[in-house]
Formats: structure tokens, C-alpha cells, sequence
């Protein structure tokens, strides 16, 4: 429908060129759509959705008339983007946590709860005032309690989260970096979500976000990134980058009777029937790098890609859903993969982080990075950010690698200021080859105004997860030419040098228990001291109080008739 | 005189057109803007917290689904839900919220949009809402912007007592409260007409206060009785839905947009046969008839449309191309990425030079103290030596 609207513009527009029509300016926007399936060693499948929109204007400029014409971008973004001054944003809601020693690593890590990063353009000067109001306008967009970011929970980086896009400067003043561990990811986050795509959940690869199914997983997570990025490969000029991406490991195996047998029906309990007209490639791509006799893929494919990607060459099946032989003679195309064999992928780096110690008064903080590359070291960006209400003593900050004393090169601390700012800690430590690092600190749970506590306070309080962030040495050497043809899951992070692949690993979230009153107490100490009084005073009151009178009762009938005849007679009464 | 019994006849023909036509013009177009309304908003509140409350959030949605299929808009809905029980881990089927047991129907539905979830949903919330009072940064979607021509819906569901309703199990509204936030909206011109539904225990003491006018208000149950709820389900291992709401929603699935059911029918909902509390209703502040007011009044958005025969022009939407600045101001600097982990840039960092704010009073009171001590010790004639 969309692509006879097009053509049929460019067909009056070619009439109309001669009576001088004012047509509509040449596209300057694209929009790709892929799905990358992954089978898991452990036996689970890794779905990621993309959805790239490109476009060539510019949202910041003054000397330009504003921007009011939207086409593929949406409309709601763009408002937000040029209103607050927005350099680069990045906002991802996780439901679950990424396990990365059986799943390996994502493209795109996100933490548990909703995470937010937004670099801000250096001309903005109220940098704090632009974020709060870029949270609430965020909220109403995607109906998440994203207002709940405040001073109280925001941090300011010093060392990480390095823009993604262009740009030279990076003063740290201008990022912001938030994350709710407590957010709830449900329908009514993917709803507002699919409608920012040009197809909407009606054409394309969209039609098989179910949510349903989509929820049904072992983790389910769904990001919006925009960012800045070269047009073409000289990088002369910027164009904007919106990317919508969904990942989600379906746990098939464990509630499919142990068959390692899926297929698009039965992950999305749908198929795929056309790709979205407005989009300039769309494809399916699948993971066959493990030895071909493991596999037995059908619908077969003759069309190949390979393409290096978080430090592994993997070859790649490509379903080009552009092309109508894709879908065959039913029109629709399924999926189906039956898997023999098993793989194991060791990643070289993960992280765990948990509580130790007992008791509500105080704790220790313990956060482990392991590093499993046979006999390379290298660097990782720790950052940490612990809400004020477990105050820790930086004094007793450890940092152990092989049981020895690994001191970081670079340590930035900002205490936390109560119910004003959180902790931040970031540390750059070198970890050695094969070995496990661990850092802990101490800590003190404080005593909250009882105001402050939530209508749930028995479920404990969150802490959001650490970032570590790495550059891995890799097995492969990374290509650092750009192209536009690369598949968009290997041209997410900007690739610089071609012996190393940056990624960011997130540990779990904390979860603790704060002292908590007994908030009926008040209830039960209003109705005993009430008791109490009525009672003991009430009584004694009445003991020093209370005077006696004597009360004859009244005679019967017979008695006072005879007093008053006795009266009439004037003869003394009866007693 | 021909001509006086001509114009005569004339004008008693006149007259009669006259009065025909505007009697034509009640019975239609009369009828057609009678109820007096342009837009229809609705605020539904659950607000209870828990798993196990999870047939206040199946109540409030099974209203919101109604409402939406009656014809509202998310934008002119705002939903309102304590707790998260769709995609609650407790939950064996995820992204969903059933009203009838061996799930049938899926109230939650693929398109649902929450304004106030989790936390948010609080006493001081729920009446900004209602009064409009909310900070500027509020966005559209969070907000009643109702004017004086909305039928507005309200329905409050939860635990409720004599007099009040229990917000997330820390906080209550009582009806005065209520009635003074309603009072507000009227002075504020913020509705025509409002419908409210509580579906709580001792409901009807909610609307007990109400001293507006243009409000009818229904609830489930009188005061000393109890709303009791339907039925479990036993995969799901909670209660469902409440009885009168799932009567409510049974009545509901008959209407249809175009339907002429009207508020008497509404009162008729689970008599005290079904429901085991006895529903009750107030219409005293009402200015219409219960009898002519339609259902869809309230719960769905017919829109009145006005057909013209004028031809409006439309200015073209599309911007001429919009010219890059001139040739003399491009820029033929490639730009770069930036590296994401500089480590030499990062261990030879500065420390940020942090902005210098004058001492605190605490600082300052501090040394006024010490320096006070000092000189009242060593006596004044110590201060040659400082200056």
C-alpha cells in the first residue's frame, strides 16, 4: 500500500515537473528490519530484532526552520530530540537477567529494570533541568514510571559510557546515567513501542511480536538507541541513527520435552507473510556457524554471510524477505531448525555481584569479574552506583586478584549525599589471564523516615547493577571499514582497532532488606495505651472522686397509700 | 378584503409550518444534542497491591476494555494500577489477565496502555489527576484534560471500609475527600456530566458526601455489607474477579456503540440474587432522567458529526527542500567515533574541577564558635596578631 503511495507520488511528480508542483523532496530516510536467531548451548534460542531508521537532517540546528515533516522517524522522538537538545539517547527495559555463562554474550547488553543514558549537546546549560524533563516526557511515551529518575538515583560517569556516535567532545558533565532495577517490563511498554515503527506491528518482521509469547521467556528486553553516525564511508557529513532493538531467549527446551526442535510458529505463534514495504532491506539471519552436520535448516538457503562480531567469526544463513521467492508458494515463510549437536562458547569475560554478611545493620558488597582468556590481561571499567541509604566505607575497599592485591590505575569516588545524590565508583582494573577478581566493600543499611518507605517495604530495596566495561583482545581481527551493507547486528559499537572488541557486561541487581518498622505499631500502641488509661486512670480517678449517698428506695403501693391517708388524717406516717 | 383573509391565511400557515418544523427539530436534532456532551474521558483506578488482589486489576481492566471498545481513545483513558499482574512471576501465563476462570476471556489484551503503574498510583496522584493540579512536566498522556462538555467515567476499585478506600495498603481516601475533589472539578468547569462506580466493600459510603451536581454514582454494596468476589481459578490459584464488576462486564459485552440501553438497566446489574451485597445507586444530584441517559454516554465516545457542504482548502503539508547553508560553510573535517575505552586518556584523567560554593552555614557557624571561644579566652587585644 505504502510503496503504490510512493510511486504514485513520483509518477505525478514526474507530470507535474513541468507545471512546476511542489513535490516531495527527494527521501533522505531509510529503514532496514532484521532477525538474528541464535541457538544457545545451553539449548535456548536468542531472538534479535532490529529495526534501524537513518536520516539525514539535523534536529539541533537554529539557522534551519524546524523540523516538522516526519516520514519513517517518529514523530514523538524527534520532538523530544530537538526540545531537550539531545545528543544521544539510550533507553533499554529488561525483564530477567542475561546469563552470560550459558548464553554467551548479547549484541546489545542491558541490565534488569529500565536503564537510561542520554548525552546532552554542549550547548545546553541547564543539564539537570533538560534530564528531569526529558524522564517525564520518556514516561508518557513509553507508560513506564520513568519520573522516579531523580537526583536521587541519577550519576554522572567520569570514565564511562562514552558516546556511541559522533562527536570529539566528551565532557562528562554532559551524560546522565539512571537505571530503576525495580521497573516491571510488560505489554504496556511494548505497545507504545512497536507504534514507533514505521510499519507499526502490522507488516514486516513486527507482526511477530507477540506479547504473549515474547513474555513467556527467559529474558526479554527492548531498547530504543539514537545516536549520530556517518553516512556514507569518507564521514563527511552525520545523519541521525534510530535503532529499536528486541532480544529474547525463548526456553524451549526445558518446556518442549528436551527436543532441540523449534520453529517461527513456535516461538512468535506466527509467520512471517510479507516484509515492510518501507523498508529497504529486510532479512532473517541464522546462526550455522557450528559445523553444518549439527544443523538441518528448512526452508534451505543458498545465500551466505559472514561477519565477525564480538570477537568470532560466524557464518550466517540470510532469508532476504524482500524477495517474494522467500515466502513460496503458501506465502509464508516459517523457520525450521532441528539441532543435533552441542557447542560450548566460553566468554572470556563475565561478572556476578551479590550481598554478603548477615543481620540488618551491615553488609558487604562483593562484586566477582572473571577473565577467561588462557594468557592475555586486560583493562575493565568497573562502575558502580549504590543509592545513599547503604552508606559504604570506602576505607575498606579491596580489590583481590589471585589472592593478591590488585590496585586499580584509576579510581574515581563520589560519596553519596543523603536523599540527595547515590554512590559513585569507578574503577579501571587491570585483570590478569585466567584469573578471578573480586572487589568488596562494606556497608551500612540506614534507618529511613518512615515516609520514605514504599507500600511494600518487606520486598527490600533494589540496587542497581554494576557496568563493566572492556575491551576483550579477539581470537579474529574486526574489520574497522564501515559499510552500509554490514548486518546491522555487527555495526552496533564503532569498531576502532581491529584486535579488540568492546563490550559492557552488567551484573545482576541486589536486592536487600532495610530495617523495616512495624508499621501497624502505632495502631496497636494507640489502642493499649488507650485501655491502659481508661482503665487504671479511669479507676482511680473514681476512687479519689466518687462520694456515697444514701438512697432509700421508694415503699410499695400499699405503704404509701397508707402514708397518705395517715397524712390526710394528720396522723404521723409509717417508716 | 381578499387580501387581509389571504395574508390571514397565510400567516396561520406560517405558524403552523413554524411550529411543525420546530417540533420536527426536537424529536430529531433534539434528541441528537440533548445530552449536551463533546468528549468522553474515563479514570479508572485499581488500587490495591499484591498477588493476591489480583481481581482488582481484572475488574479495572475488564472496565478499560469495555470502554475502549465502546469507542474511547487511550488518550482520553487514563489507567491507573497498583500492581503489575500480567507479568508478575507468580503468574503461569504471562501478559495475561483473565476475568472468567479456565481462561476465557484475556482482559489485558496486545493493546493496552498504563498512564500510573506501581508506585505512582496514590491518593495525591489520583486527586491531581482528577483536580488538574499536576506539575508542568507532566506529559499528555498522564493528564485529564477535560473541559466543560466531557462526560467523564470514574471507576475506583480495591479494599474500602466505611468511609474510605485503601490505597496500596499504606495510605486511604475518604469520601469527604472525594467530594471536595469532585466539588473542585465543578468549579473548575472540568466536566459536564460524571459517572462514578465503586466496586468495594461498603461502597456506597463513598458516595455518600457528594454535594456537586451533574454526578450519579453506583456501588457495589451498602454500608455494613461486604463486596464479595466470584470465582478462582485454580491454575491461576486466585479469585478472578469481583461479583458485581463481573456481572458489570457480562452487561457490558451486550452494548454496542449504537446501542439504546440506558442507566435504569445499569442499576439493574447483579441484584442481590447474584451479587449477595445489595448494589446501590444515587441519582438526586443528577439533573436528567436516569431513564434517558444512555450507557454509551459515559462508556462509550459517540461522536456527533456535522456534515458540511462547504469545501475547505488545505495548505500543502510538504516543506519545499530545505537548502543547506552556502557553499562557504562546509565543513571538510571527517569525523571521527570516539574511542569507548581510552585507558591511557583515563588514568591521566584530572580530577574535575568542581564548582566552588561559598561555605555552608554549618561551616561557618562552626568557625564564628571557635574564633568567638578564642578571643573571649585570650581577650581582644590577641586580634593585632591576626590583622
Amino acid at each position: 500500500k505504502f510503496s503504490q503511495i510512493s510511486r504514485s507520488y513520483d509518477i505525478v511528480c514526474l507530470l507535474g515537473r513541468s507545471y512546476r508542483c511542489k513535490c516531495r523532496p527527494p527521501a533522505r530516510d531509510q529503514f532496514q528490519e532484521e532477525l538474528v536467531i541464535r541457538p544457545l548451548h545451553s539449548g535456548d534460542i536468542y531472538a534479535s530484532f532490529q529495526f534501524r531508521t537513518l536520516w539525514d537532517t539535523d534536529f539541533l540546528q537554529e539557522r534551519q526552520k524546524k523540523v516538522s515533516h516526519y516520514r519513517l522517524f517518529p514523530k514523538s522522538l524527534g520532538q523530544v530530540l530537538s526540545k531537550f537538545s539531545v545528543r544521544e539517547l539510550h533507553i533499554s527495559f529488561t525483564q530477567g537477567f542475561w546469563r552470560t555463562m550459558q548464553w554467551g554474550q548479547p549484541f546489545i547488553p542491558s541490565p534488569p529494570g529500565a536503564e537510561l543514558w542520554v548525552w546532552f549537546h554542549h550547548t545546553v546549560s541547564d543539564v539537570d533541568g533538560n534530564w528531569k524533563e526529558l524522564t517525564n516526557v520518556l514516561s508518557g511515551i513509553f507508560c513506564a514510571s520513568l519520573n522516579f529518575i531523580d537526583m536521587t538515583n541519577t550519576v554522572q560517569p567520569s570514565a564511562s559510557f562514552k558516546p556511541l556516535g559522533l562527536g570529539n567532545a566528551t565532557d562528562h558533565r554532559f551524560l546522565r546515567y539512571a537505571t530503576l532495577p525495580r521497573e516491571i517490563v510488560c505489554t504496556e511498554n511494548l505497545t507504545p513501542w512497536k507504534k514507533l515503527l514505521p510499519c507499526g506491528s502490522k507488516a514486516g518482521l513486527a507482526v511477530l511480536m507477540k506479547s504473549e509469547k515474547l513474555f513467556h521467556s527467559s529474558f526479554h528486553s527492548q531498547a530504543v538507541h539514537i545516536r549520530p553516525i556517518c553516512q556514507d564511508e569518507q564521514c563527511t557529513s552525520k545523519a541521525w541513527e534510530l535503532r529499536q532493538t528486541l532480544n529474547v531467549v525463548f526456553d524451549h527446551y526445558t518446556s518442549g520435552q528436551g527436543k532441540k526442535e523449534w520453529s517461527l510458529f513456535k516461538m512468535f505463534s506466527r509467520t512471517l507473510t510479507e516484509a515492510c514495504p518501507l523498508a529497504s532491506s529486510s532479512k532473517v539471519y541464522v546462526d550455522i556457524t557450528d559445523n553444518p552436520e549439527l544443523f538441518e535448516l528448512s526452508p534451505a538457503t543458498h545465500l551466505l554471510s559472514r561477519a565477525v562480531v564480538l570477537g568470532d567469526r560466524r557464518t550466517y544463513s540470510v532469508y532476504d524477505l524482500t524477495r517474494a521467492e522467500t515466502f513460496g508458494q503458501l506465502r509464508s515463510f516459517n523457520l525450521l531448525l532441528r539441532w543435533k549437536g552441542d557447542n560450548m562458547l566460553r566468554p572470556l569475560l563475565h561478572a556476578e555481584r551479590y550481598v554478603a554478611g548477615f543481620g540488618l545493620q551491615t553488609g558487604e558488597i562483593h562484586t566477582v569479574i572473571y577473565n577467561n582468556h588462557p594468557y592475555r590481561a586486560f583493562p575493565v571499567l568497573l562502575m558502580d552506583s549504590v543509592p545513599w541509604y547503604l552508606q559504604l566505607y570506602v576505607h575498606t575497599l579491596t580489590v583481590t586478584s589471585k589472592s593478591r592485591d590488585n590496585k586499580p590505575s584509576y579510581i574515581h569516588y563520589q560519596p553519596a549525599k543523603d536523599r540527595h545524590r547515590p554512590h559513585l565508583l569507578e574503577m579501571l582494573i587491570q585483570l590478569p589471564p585466567h584469573s578471578m577478581t573480586e572487589v568488596t566493600v562494606q556497608f551500612e543499611r540506614a534507618l529511613l523516615k518512615w515516609t520514605e518507605y514504599t507500600p511494600d517495604p518487606n520486598h527490600g530495596f533494589y540496587v542497581g547493577s554494576s557496568v563493566v566495561s572492556a575491551l576483550v583482545p579477539s581470537m579474529v581481527a574486526m574489520s574497522t571499514n564501515f559499510t552500509q551493507d554490514q548486518p546491522l547486528f555487527s555495526s552496533f559499537v564503532p569498531v576502532k582497532e581491529e584486535s579488540s572488541y568492546f563490550v559492557r557486561v552488567y551484573t545482576e541487581p541486589l536486592l536487600v532488606n532495610l530495617p523495616t518498622p512495624d508499621f501497624s505499631m502505632p495502631y496497636n500502641v494507640i489502642c493499649l495505651t488507650c485501655t491502659v488509661v481508661a482503665v487504671g486512670y479511669g479507676s482511680f480517678y473514681n476512687l479519689l472522686t466518687r462520694t456515697f449517698q444514701v438512697d432509700e428506695p421508694s415503699p410499695p403501693l400499699a405503704k404509701r397509700l397508707a402514708n397518705f391517708i395517715r397524712r390526710i388524717r394528720g396522723v404521723p406516717l409509717l417508716a | 378584503m381578499s387580501n387581509d383573509f389571504l395574508q390571514m391565511h397565510l400567516k396561520a400557515v406560517m405558524s403552523c409550518l413554524v411550529i411543525f418544523l420546530y417540533k420536527v427539530h426536537t424529536t430529531k436534532a433534539g434528541q441528537f444534542f440533548s445530552s449536551g456532551h463533546t468528549n468522553n474521558w474515563a479514570v479508572l483506578v485499581c488500587t490495591s497491591r499484591f498477588w493476591f488482589n489480583y481481581r482488582h486489576v481484572a475488574n479495572t481492566l475488564s472496565v478499560y476494555r469495555s470502554v475502549k471498545r465502546l469507542g474511547i481513545p487511550d488518550s482520553h483513558i487514563v489507567l491507573m494500577l497498583a500492581d503489575d499482574m500480567a507479568c508478575n512471576y507468580r503468574n503461569p501465563r504471562p501478559a495475561t489477565v483473565f476475568s472468567h476462570k479456565n481462561m476465557e476471556l484475556n482482559v489485558y489484551g496486545d493493546d493496552v496502555e498504563v498512564d500510573y503503574r506501581g508506585y505512582e498510583v496514590t491518593v495525591e496522584n489520583f486527586l491531581r489527576v482528577l483536580t488538574g493540579r499536576l506539575p508542568p512536566s507532566t506529559p499528555r498522556s498522564k493528564r485529564l484534560l477535560s473541559d466543560d462538555r466531557s462526560n467523564i467515567l470514574i471507576y475506583l476499585t480495591g479494599h474500602g471500609g466505611n468511609g474510605f478506600l485503601k490505597f496500596q495498603d499504606s495510605e486511604e481516601i475518604s469520601n469527604m475527600e472525594l467530594a471536595d475533589a469532585f466539588e473542585q472539578m465543578w468549579q473548575k468547569r472540568r466536566y459536564n456530566e460524571l459517572l462514578f462506580i465503586i466496586d468495594t466493600c461498603q461502597g456506597a459510603s463513598m458516595y455518600e458526601r457528594f454535594y456537586s451536581p451533574n454526578l450519579m454514582a453506583l456501588a457495589s454494596s451498602q454500608v455494613g455489607e461486604d463486596s464479595l468476589s466470584h470465582q478462582p481459578d485454580l491454575a491461576i490459584g486466585v479469585h478472578l474477579m469481583d461479583k458485581y464488576t463481573f456481572y458489570l462486564l457480562e452487561f457490558l459485552e451486550e452494548v454496542h456503540p449504537a446501542s439504546q440501553a440506558n442507566m435504569n438497566d445499569l442499576f439493574k446489574v447483579c441484584p442481590q440474587s447474584q451479587c449477595v451485597s445489595t448494589p446501590g445507586h444515587r441519582t438526586d444530584l443528577f439533573q436528567r432522567d436516569p431513564g434517558s441517559v444512555l450507557i454509551t454516554d459515559f462508556f462509550g465516545s459517540v461522536r456527533k458529526v456535522e456534515i458540511t457542504k462547504d469545501t475547505i482548502n488545505l495548505t500543502s503539508p510538504v516543506e519545499p527542500p530545505i537548502q543547506r547553508s552556502g557553499s562557504g560553510d562546509i565543513q571538510i573535517e571527517s569525523l571521527t567515533y570516539v574511542d569507548q575505552l581510552p585507558v591511557a586518556e583515563i588514568i591521566h584523567q584530572k580530577p574535575k574541577q568542581k564548582d566552588w560554593h561559598p561555605p555552608d552555614g554549618f561551616i561557618l557557624g562552626l568557625w564564628t564558635l571557635i574564633l568567638l571561644v578564642f578571643f573571649q579566652t585570650y581577650g581582644i587585644k590577641h586580634l593585632k596578631h591576626i590583622f
